[in-house]
């Protein structure tokens, strides 16, 4: 029903609001003193919150990072928990400045809705979680199953086309929440819960008995997750777009949170430009030079912020395609120069 | 009278201003103006701030293929179908729900507002609790309480119970066999159409009959006798061009047959059991509106307590009950959306939710989901005001 709302308020916006250019988000972020950023409504190692409210994960890092860059402090931002259905609303409405929800880079979403993707943190692809006790071993063997998922995502499209390019039968029963999808799951609605690989493994620690299910190796789709804006605000999209690159520029050049105050004074140019010592990288995206340096010291490079949300226990993910490009992964940013 | 008023004297001409007729259709033409003018401003406005804003517009999405799998369809649907046909489904799913949340909520509810204020002391109690217990649990408790006291009181699909023959109830619904009809059932289609007809005929007849002569006809005897007779005639005639398509254990889950999944039984479950406490008060209220000199006049003419009931109290209690039992219609329809929360593709699960999400169209969307709503609400309302005014007891 919030979403309901939510989707009311951004229509009657639509319809009413008279004529104007989009607003410059920065100057609003500035104005009002935080940033607002949409994420999931507990996704462990991605966006959840402990019991003292604190948020953490890989997405929650995107935006500490933007708010590092803009206020040298990465703790001046307001969560906005948003189901997989009502993200693309809050954000058009502007009840959000950016989304960080592990969402998919799709053509749809990037022509059609009136955003923006400013980038991929995390590479990922769908695929399928069932009962030890099935004695399924490969996705093929599911024909005939009932699988849960959440609706509103290109989960429940992907396996749409899988069952049926395969000529296999399925019946999908689509929740709107996660945690609705994980208690009908494990109450045995359905034999197979399909979602991105990484939300498997972290809706897993969720169920009565996480030993008792496991993770098929087949992996259907591209889920190339990252940050998204509001189309039209070329500044903002910039900074969004550049907070990520300074994260993953960082670690590969070897400068994180333990070691940026000593790499002040070094004289390599590239680190030079990448803590604002050298060149205007900072004023032009509308915030101070030391932008990137503030957000290696309270945030850490990116390698940093996937060891601490993602490769720990109970998770134990591995960089596989999210290793930097120089490992032999995926995880590529332009250069700061 | 002025007594020579009847030679009307030529009225003095109202100036042209002041002529009321005139002044009338000018209030009204402005009004007019500025309701199409704000309908067009607003359209146009709302098309510009789309267009500004990069999201694509227009009803064209409605022919797109859908590309996702819906789990219960009345009428046949593939992830090939568009998204105007998962509207359609959608909206089917909505109504099948809210018709049958209706009827088992008005039969509930009648039964409770009647047993509130019975005579037996446990009886009347037992109501209301029901009442006060139901009626004051928020009604997405009550679905998610009857969704996994569903889900968890069922057997995986391994280990069904077996209830008749073809016939079996698992965690994944329950499933039925399906008539699979063969040649020849048209006939037995007619059939029951001509008892239908039958039946409404003598119904007539038979009031018509009592009051002229005071004879009672066995009326539900006969009309059981037609109902079943006539079709039953033309099944054997036609020599039972019926097979049916039993479901059947393959794999993960039964196949075939007709299936009524978990999340259905769910909300129909609590729709009706909450919309029903309302309805009881609504029932009590109403006939407690009735003197209760009326009972006792019936039953001093010797009439027993449950045809007083029927004959004398309720109908005069339905012109309080009919009012407000319409607006709880129209709340369990409204409802009937919470299904969203527990995976039934009712409207707005579906359209409102998945449509909008994967297309990003969300004027067009809410639009047609306000419309549909706002529909079904009116057509709801004039079915009662037509039934309110059918029942309304004619004074003599
Ligand atoms: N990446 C997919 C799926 C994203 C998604 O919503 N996944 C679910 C299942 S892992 C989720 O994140 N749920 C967490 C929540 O709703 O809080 C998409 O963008 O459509």
């Amino acid at each position: 029903m919030k979403k309901f709302t939510s989707t009311v308020m951004l229509t009657s916006a639509l319809v009413l609001a008279a004529g104007q250019a989009n607003a410059a988000t920065l100057d609003d972020v500035k104005a009002k003193g935080f940033l607002q950023c949409g994420v999931s409504q507990g996704l462990p190692g991605f966006s959840n919150f402990d019991d003292k409210g604190n948020w953490s994960g890989v997405d929650v890092d995107v935006c500490r990072a933007v708010s590092s860059a803009i206020f040298g402090n990465a703790n001046q931002v307001k969560y906005t928990p948003l189901s997989a259905k009502e993200r693309f609303t809050a954000l058009q409405s502007g009840e959000i400045d950016v989304l960080s929800r592990n969402t998919t880079w799709t053509a749809t979403r990037d022509t059609a809705l009136g955003l923006n993707f400013t980038g991929v943190n995390y590479y990922d692809g769908q695929g399928f979680m069932v009962r030890k006790d099935l004695g399924v071993k490969k996705a093929s063997e599911l024909s005939g199953a009932a699988v849960c998922t959440n609706s509103g995502t290109t989960t429940e499209l992907n396996v749409s086309d899988y069952f049926r390019s395969n000529g296999m039968d399925y019946k999908l029963v689509a929740f709107e929440k996660a945690d609705e999808v994980v208690a009908a799951y494990d109450a045995g609605r359905c034999d197979v819960y399909t979602t991105d690989q990484s939300g498997l493994y972290a809706q897993r620690i969720k169920l009565k008995d996480p030993s008792a299910h496991i993770v098929l190796p087949d992996v259907i789709s591209k889920e190339p997750l990252g940050p998204v804006v509001r189309q039209g605000d070329d500044q903002w999209f910039n900074l969004v777009k550049w907070s990520l690159f300074c994260m993953v520029d960082a670690e590969e050049m070897g400068i994180s949170s333990k070691n940026v105050a000593s790499k002040m004074s070094s004289s390599n140019p590239g680190v030079k430009r990448l803590l604002g010592k050298e060149g205007n990288f900072g004023k032009n995206l509308g915030v101070s030079n030391s932008w990137c340096g503030d957000i290696v010291k309270n945030v850490g490079n990116y390698g940093e912020s996937f060891a601490r949300n993602l490769s720990v226990a109970p998770l134990n993910i591995k960089r596989g395609k999210n290793a930097l490009w120089s490992e032999g992964g995926l995880q590529y940013a332009p250069p700061i120069r | 009278m002025n007594k020579d008023s009847h030679i009307a004297p030529p009225a003095a001409r109202a100036s042209f201003w002041n002529d009321p007729k005139i002044r009338a259709v000018f209030y009204q033409a402005i009004l007019l103006i500025a309701v199409f003018y704000s309908g067009w401003y607003l359209f146009n406005n709302t098309t510009e701030n789309l267009e500004r804003q990069g999201i694509a517009s227009g009803f064209g999405f409605l022919e797109t293929t859908a590309g996702f799998g819906i789990i219960t369809h009345l009428i046949p649907y593939s992830e090939e179908s568009t998204y105007g046909r998962a509207f359609l489904v959608s909206l089917l799913n909505t109504l099948i729900l809210s018709f049958m949340g209706i009827v088992a909520a008005t039969i509930l509810g009648v039964i409770i507002g009647i047993a509130r204020l019975s005579k037996n002391w446990l009886v009347a109690k037992l109501a209301s609790v029901y009442i006060e217990i139901f009626r004051n649990i928020p009604l997405l408790l009550q679905i998610f309480f009857w969704y996994f006291a569903v889900l968890r009181a069922l057997p995986a699909p391994r280990g069904s119970v077996n209830l008749f023959d073809g016939m079996f109830l698992n965690n994944r619904g329950l499933y039925t066999p399906s008539p699979v009809f063969g040649e020849g059932f048209s006939l037995v289609t007619w059939a029951i159409i001509l008892a239908f007809v039958a039946v409404y005929f003598l119904v007539k007849w038979a009031h018509k009959r009592q009051e002229l002569t005071g004879q009672q006809f066995h009326t539900v005897y006969v009309s059981i006798g037609i109902l079943i007779g006539l079709p039953l005639l033309a099944l054997i005639i036609t020599g039972f061009p019926i097979s049916w398509d039993v479901p059947e254990l393959k794999g993960f889950n039964f196949v075939g047959g007709m299936v009524i999944i978990p999340e259905f039984m769910a909300l129909w479950f609590a729709l009706s059991i909450y919309t029903a406490s309302f309805i009881a008060e609504i029932v009590r209220a109403g006939i407690q509106s009735v003197s209760h000199g009326q009972t006792e006049a019936a039953y001093a003419l010797g009439i027993k307590p449950s045809i007083t009931m029927r004959l004398v109290i309720l109908p005069q209690a339905l012109r309080v009950i009919v009012p407000p039992l319409s607006s709880q219609y129209l709340n369990l329809t409204k409802n009937s959306s919470l299904a969203a929360a527990i995976a039934y593709p009712e409207l707005v699960s579906v359209f409102a939710g998945t449509v909008l999400n994967q297309t990003g169209q969300a004027v067009e969307i809410i639009l047609i989901t306000m419309g549909v709503y706002l529909a079904i609400s009116l057509l709801i309302s004039m079915f009662m005001n037509w039934y309110n005014a059918k029942i309304a007891i004619v004074e003599r």
